[in-house]
């Protein structure tokens, strides 16, 4: 076949693959643009709509409790990842070992991954609870704590809560990628290590972190960016309270749109949103690029 | 070959049968309600099999959501352009937005002028909006005052609280004898159970949400509410985790035996009353929620919901039939234990007073006062400034004074 041909014979094999994209895609992300510059509200019969230019982004951009979620989406984003990284290369690097029932604990450490995030965030709920949750009883029989006292309730502990529970779900998911890195590092590298006469903590930040950097930074960036656009598991624990303490981002998209039924101010936040999320998206093309260049 | 047709046949008929509506027998009726409070999900399904039986071609699909994403599934079922629901369980505090939105249809032709009288005013507000009539009231609701019989006859009460007031100094002679630590549990979570107990307070020091026509909640009896809320935190006589506690918290809370008096919906006497539910049960005293001294007997949250025809709903006349019988006296009379009739003789009729005198008693005081929250078509959004801003004043973030201030201002600017 001719390269011509086969170039059209690949199009035309990847139309309906290309259409299918538009159609999910495309189509809504364009009609989201849309609506951004409208103030479109949802009814009965659809949207009732006029255009008003730039006028929702400046009402975003003047809205204090927005700049707010922003700093709360922030702080859950890089506590929550970060932790999850760190706890991620330990497990990682424990499962590594060689050890009776390996097999059996690996596979057991799917099991918080796999949960659905819905179901997490009641098992914690009930965990927290503040007249018979597990975590009261556990603190207060080991002395840490006087009385049963309310996570979800207090804002100062409330986001706090949701991130362990968020980190105990999400964490394997770093700890399996870290760990299928952790078996491409070569052995012979740790041999020579030891000849040399270097310990444990040397060989893990000269050899095995340097093996796994990358793997890991995209499993970072990847999870910072899911991280970022959180929303069910503060609407089962937290529905944004108490006082507002845990409402991030995503939450004024939801309410715009289905509480409020301003559609087209929705639309303008769910975009602003995507732009940050968008810039953490293109650190991780550039990371991607770079290493298709190492390799 | 004659099997052959046979099928092509079944198959023909099977196609014209799916798409002309008109020759179909059987019509499907989706139909949203909640999970909890009022009505349990077992006694609605009751309801629509008995219904079912009785209209033989008529199936009824039920959904329960909690009443938290009820809104929002209502909404977003129609606005997503389907026809979503064909009968939908709305909230009092709805109407407005739902019928200048255009979610709901109008069945003012539909409802029985004779049965205007034969129903209560409040039950009817659920459903009124603009002269016009959304939809047929079903949960005739509102919260009242529990207590628990045990605890007061051990503190020396001899009668229950007849004043907010008096309920506070109660509570403390309750926990100074140690009898339970937190005496009072209320549902006072980010959420529209808030809204609710704020409300009743509200009506019960007769404030008012409007100052010259414009919302407002710096004054009054806005300010009285939201600072009782506050001491009675702050002289422990309030569980703290009534901050994060919705209606069923309440009622986990006060069936174990850890409070000594509880704010919630009709539905908890007999749930607390029940044996296989709770700890109390045979203890549970109720009377209507009072009213601050001087200036109310008692006070009630208007938390009626009705039924209503969704816009997009292709079976109207049949949707209509599901809830003529769903809200008929015959059925409400039947299933009165968690909630009780919108007919005004239902309340003198031995089968649904039975065994529930003392709810009874306190339901004629309470549907008389009962307190409408704000009506407006932005009611989502205002509930949200206030849950925020008297959330704030509970947790100890701002002064009832600056809170109360910022929630009127925030209202001023609804778009």
């Amino acid at each position: 076949m001719a390269p011509a041909q086969q170039d059209r014979t690949a199009w035309l094999l990847l139309t309906p693959m290309i259409s299918i994209m538009v159609l999910v895609t495309a189509f809504p992300l364009l009609n989201t643009l849309w609506l951004a510059f409208t103030d479109a509200s949802l009814t009965g019969q659809g949207y009732v709509w006029q255009w008003i230019g730039l006028e929702n982004f400046a009402y975003i951009l003047d809205d204090s409790d927005f700049r707010a979620a922003v700093g709360r989406t922030t702080y859950f984003t890089v506590l929550s990842v970060s932790a999850e990284v760190v706890l991620g290369v330990l497990v990682a690097l424990l499962l590594n070992q060689e050890f009776k029932g390996r097999t059996l604990v690996r596979a057991l450490l799917i099991l918080p991954w796999a949960l659905p995030t819905i179901v997490n965030a009641v098992m914690w709920r009930l965990i927290y609870n503040p007249e018979y949750g597990s975590l009261n009883a556990l603190l207060t029989q080991i002395g840490l704590l006087d009385a049963y006292r309310s996570w979800l309730g207090d804002p100062a502990t409330a986001m706090n809560m949701v991130i362990l529970a968020d980190i105990w779900k999400n964490y394997p998911l770093i700890a399996l990628i870290a760990l299928a890195a952790l078996q491409t590092v070569p052995k012979d590298l740790y041999e020579a290590a030891i000849m040399d006469g270097a310990n444990a903590w040397t060989r893990f930040w000269k050899i095995t972190l340097p093996g796994i950097i990358g793997s890991l930074s995209v499993a970072m960036v990847l999870r910072a960016i899911e991280a970022f656009k959180v929303f069910d598991i503060f609407y089962v624990m937290t529905r944004g309270g108490p006082a507002d303490s845990t409402k991030t981002v995503s939450f004024f998209v939801y309410q715009e749109s289905f509480t409020y039924l301003r559609a087209g101010s929705g639309a303008a936040y769910a975009l602003t949103v995507t732009a940050m999320s968008g810039l953490m998206i293109s650190i991780y093309v550039v990371m991607l690029v770079r290493r298709e260049k190492r390799s | 070959m004659n099997r052959f047709f046979k099928g092509a046949a079944c198959g023909l008929a099977l196609l014209i049968h799916q798409s002309f509506p008109a020759f179909a027998e059987d019509v499907t009726l989706n139909a949203i309600f909640m999970k909890q409070a009022a009505y349990s999900e077992d006694d609605t399904k009751a309801m629509a099999k008995t219904f079912e039986a009785a209209n033989p071609g008529l199936k009824v699909n039920l959904e329960f959501v909690p009443y938290e994403a009820l809104h929002d599934k209502i909404v977003a079922a129609q606005g997503a352009g389907s026809s979503g629901y064909d009968v939908v369980l709305f909230d009092v505090i709805w109407p407005p937005e739902f019928a200048t939105k255009g979610f709901l249809q109008d069945v003012t032709a539909r409802v029985p002028k004779t049965d205007r009288d034969k129903v209560f005013d409040g039950a009817w507000t659920t459903v009124d909006y603009d002269g016009k009539i959304w939809g047929m009231p079903w949960i005739l609701d509102t919260k009242y005052l529990f207590y628990n019989q045990d605890m007061l006859k051990q503190a020396g009460i001899s009668a229950p609280p007849k004043t907010f007031e008096e309920l506070a100094e109660q509570a403390k002679i309750i926990k100074d004898k140690g009898i339970v630590k937190f005496p009072i549990v209320w549902s006072w979570s980010q959420a529209e159970a808030l809204i609710c107990d704020y409300t009743s307070m509200v009506g019960g020091a007769k404030g008012s949400f409007t100052q010259d026509g414009k919302l407002s909640f710096d004054t009054g009896g806005s300010v009285e509410a939201v600072n009782y809320m506050k001491k009675t935190l702050d002289d422990g006589v309030t569980n703290p985790n009534s901050r994060e506690y919705l209606e069923e918290d309440v009622r986990k809370v006060f069936s174990a035996g850890e409070a000594a008096f509880a704010m919630n919906w009709t539905y908890m006497f007999n749930m607390a009353n029940d044996p296989k539910e709770s700890k109390v049960a045979g203890k549970i005293g109720i009377v209507p929620a009072p009213g601050f001294k001087g200036k109310a007997e008692a006070s009630a949250i208007n938390g009626s919901m009705g039924l209503g025809i969704s816009a997009g709903s292709k079976h109207p006349d049949e949707a209509w039939k599901f809830i003529t019988f769903m809200t008929s006296q015959e059925t409400q009379n039947k299933y009165a234990k968690l909630s009780l009739p919108i007919w005004k003789s239902s309340y003198d009729d031995p089968a649904v007073t039975k065994g529930q005198e003392k709810l009874i008693d306190a339901a004629k005081v309470s549907l008389g006062v009962m307190f409408a929250r704000p009506m407006t078509p932005s009611y989502p959004e205002l509930s949200s400034i206030l849950q925020k801003n008297i959330q704030q004043v509970l947790l100890g973030q701002a002064s009832t004074d600056d809170a109360m201030t910022a929630a009127t201002k925030a209202a001023g600017r609804l778009r």
